[in-house]
């Protein structure tokens, strides 16, 4: 086998795909919450993508992408067969709950892949662990299998009410404080201004929370400085301090700013590789 | 005999009016007649002066004597007995504060023999010429892993290999060459050119595996178990801010992400995928070499460029020659001046400063920078650049807390290297801080030599 082939994919959702990757470099030391950067091709830009789940046994990395930029895309045009140019890892610090008993995986749209390897850690330590996922509609919810077999409670939720349960995963998780679910740790991971509206909910009912964060990033290994970020007023990096962090310590206004930096640009080059 | 009256060669170079509008090198290299005529300068001095000042200890009377005679297979042999990569030195070296310095002709005998300028000119004919002089000794069974691939591991890589070791590199990023690749521009080191340089490396027998953090893909450990050796060259790549209000706006660079956009990804060519900003009016704070290559890098995406620092001109630690460069292709200096917020609500709109003023000299013997009170103005600009300095890579420091290290996070080594822990060596940037390649190439040099004697001590 190639290194860095595609070994498996599959499509999840309207433009959401997983791909199995043979890498068994990066399956060696891997663990969950961390993540690889990866390029299609040899002019490719460098993207960073969380590990969802992998298997040492085939030396293989499993990851979920959505394709809403140029790599994306591109990524989603290759098949089973072929191979990456580069995909690089695993980078960044595991997931550390082990000093939770009852734990609240929030996902979001994408987010729901960061939260599965979590969700089968946690099971298989016995810890007690609801899983609520929230997506645009129904066709977008994913994983739910997976999550049916690792976790005790899985909750839906669509913004537009198509799967029967209408609302976003903050009206969840609010619903079941208050009937009396009680959690001592939340991990979110999903959109900034989802993780922020979960952040926001837990610090009003007092439960600690840890997101992941998805910043921009060029070399992943702390060279270049641009997946910064300000937690508890002091400048963090995703790569090497993250990508995990007290939610209730990021400054997420400034983190949703520097995320819109490229914007303009990454459109323009999406236009070009879709033809239009 | 010399002529003691010749003046000093220039290099031939792009007008500067021409070069900011390009990528292409600045610095066109000598002519056959005019090395012929620079080599004609030296005059031989029984005692060398100049090699106390070279770093890796090159034979400058010698390399220089066989241009004079025509004998350019004999002057590439020479120096690459001693160099490993003299094209890249020829072109970023410090001469004037090295091997130049101690020549006898500095003074008032037309200016220092132009050393640098002779090595590249003799570095780039081997190239053209396809000339491959260098002697590899037969494999002696010793297997070492370097770690990085940048001056240091590179040097280090390529003089195991000619003692016949089993070397192999272990690159993080997708390219072999660390800061050569991601940091230096094009306009001063065609990367077409690192490439060939990494090329003759490998032609010595040298493996380069890219795509492997070590501490994250694999552990020092774990190289220590499966080699006699190993030479940790990752460089200094953590870069340092100001720590003022609005640092993390978007549009606020570290020249390390800055350039590793342009030089690695290429983001300076239009149908790059990788995207930069390309602001109207940029500002660069610092004024280090680093300053210079990220102000003349967005020069030539179309920016007027201010370079702010905090002391004056004389303090400047970039090259005279890349503050000539940068000046002649009009980035405007304001000297004195030290940011104290950056400004902007969405996106960078400005950057407050404050005018300082020179007092008593400081630890490292430069003029200590005081604030003026009350001087307080603001550039209007919409991006900037932080060229401040870099400090060393945590990524193998956390993953091997038994690695002695010093606070600012340098590894602690003798000269040759040697690390606390056996068999685990260390040079460059990774134990020095942010330094220059040929002290780097100096230090991988040392290491080898040191890797080479203790692997037969061991025997």
């Amino acid at each position: 086998m190639k290194n860095f082939e595609i070994v498996a994919k599959r499509q999840l959702a309207e433009n959401v795909h997983e791909y199995e990757i043979y890498a068994p470099l990066v399956v060696k030391h891997c663990l969950a919450g961390q993540f690889i950067i990866l390029r299609t091709d040899d002019e490719g830009e460098r993207v960073p993508f969380t590990i969802c789940d992998y298997s040492r046994e085939n030396g293989t990395v499993r990851i979920l992408v959505q394709e809403i930029g140029y790599t994306t895309v591109k990524l989603s045009q290759m098949n089973v067969g072929d191979a990456l140019a580069d995909f690089v890892g695993p980078l960044g610090n595991p997931t550390d709950l082990k000093e939770f008993k009852r734990v609240c995986l929030v996902g979001g749209g994408i987010g729901s892949a960061v939260i599965y390897p979590q969700a089968k850690q946690l099971h298989s330590e016995g810890k007690s662990v609801d899983v609520i996922v929230g997506a645009r509609n129904k066709s977008l919810l994913m994983y739910t299998d997976e999550f049916e077999r690792t976790c005790d409670k899985l909750y839906l939720i669509t913004d537009d009410g198509s799967n029967g349960n209408k609302g976003f995963v903050t009206d969840m998780l609010k619903q079941l404080a208050e009937g009396g679910k009680s959690y001592d740790c939340v991990f979110a991971v999903g959109p900034l201004p989802m993780m922020r509206a979960v952040c926001n909910l837990t610090k009003e009912l007092g439960i600690k929370t840890v997101v992941s964060m998805n910043s921009l990033m060029v070399d992943g290994t702390g060279m270049c400085g641009c997946c910064r970020l300000t937690v508890d007023g002091e400048i963090k990096y995703a790569c090497i301090d993250g990508p995990e962090f007290d939610g209730h310590s990021v400054d997420f206004d400034e983190a949703i700013l520097r995320s819109r930096t490229y914007r303009e640009q990454e459109q323009a080059h999406l236009c070009n590789l879709r033809g239009r | 005999m010399a002529d003691m009256k010749t003046q000093r060669h220039p290099m031939p170079a792009q007008a500067a009016d021409k070069r900011i509008h390009n990528f292409d090198e600045v610095a066109l290299g000598y002519t056959p007649e005019l090395a012929a005529a620079e080599a004609e300068r030296c005059l031989h001095c029984k005692n060398a002066p100049c090699m106390k000042g070279c770093p890796v200890g090159v034979h400058i009377p010698d390399f220089i004597e066989r241009i004079k005679l025509g004998d350019m297979e004999g002057a590439i042999s020479v120096i690459k007995s001693d160099n490993n990569l003299p094209a890249i030195c020829g072109r970023v070296c410090p001469q004037e504060n090295q091997c130049e310095k101690y020549c006898v002709r500095i003074g008032k005998l037309g200016g220092a023999v132009a050393i640098g300028n002779l090595e590249r000119y003799a570095a780039d004919w081997a190239m053209n010429n396809s000339v491959e002089n260098r002697t590899v000794s037969e494999k002696n069974g010793m297997k070492v892993a370097v770690i990085g691939s940048g001056p240091a591991s590179l040097s280090c890589a390529g003089d195991l290999a000619r003692a016949g070791a089993d070397v192999t590199v272990y690159e993080a990023l997708h390219k072999a060459g660390g800061v050569l690749v991601y940091g230096i521009p094009q306009f001063r080191l065609p990367k077409e050119l690192v490439q060939k340089e990494i090329d003759s490396v490998v032609s010595l027998g040298v493996k380069i595996v890219t795509d492997v953090v070590v501490g994250k893909t694999l552990f020092i450990d774990e190289l220590l178990e499966e080699n006699d050796a190993v030479f940790i060259g990752s460089g200094a790549g953590l870069p340092s801010f100001l720590k003022i209000k609005g640092e993390n706006l978007g549009g606020v660079y570290s020249a390390n992400e800055y350039l590793t956009r342009l030089n690695l990804m290429k983001a300076y060519k239009s149908d790059s995928v990788t995207p930069v900003l390309r602001g109207k009016k940029v500002v660069v704070v610092g004024a280090g070499n680093v300053a210079m290559d990220s102000a003349r890098t967005a020069r030539r995406l179309g920016a007027e460029v201010h370079l702010v620092y905090r002391r004056s001109r004389e303090e400047m630690p970039a090259r005279a020659e890349e503050i000539e460069h940068a000046e002649e292709e009009g980035i405007i200096f304001d000297l004195l001046v030290n940011p104290i917020e950056i400004l902007g609500d969405n996106s960078v709109s400005g950057m407050r400063c404050v005018k300082m003023e020179l007092g008593e000299p400081d630890a490292s013997g430069r003029r200590r920078p005081h604030e003026i009170e009350g001087s307080e103005f603001d550039i209007e600009c919409d991006e900037v650049i932080v060229a401040l300095g870099t400090t060393p890579n945590p990524i193998i420091k956390n993953s091997m807390p038994e690695l002695a290290t010093t606070p600012k996070g340098t590894i602690i080594a003798d000269e040759y290297g040697r690390t606390n822990i056996k068999g685990l060596y260390a040079g460059g940037d990774a134990m020095t801080g942010a330094a220059t390649v040929i002290l780097a190439m100096g230090a991988g040099k040392r290491s080898a030599q040191a890797i080479i004697e203790d692997y037969k001590k061991s025997r």
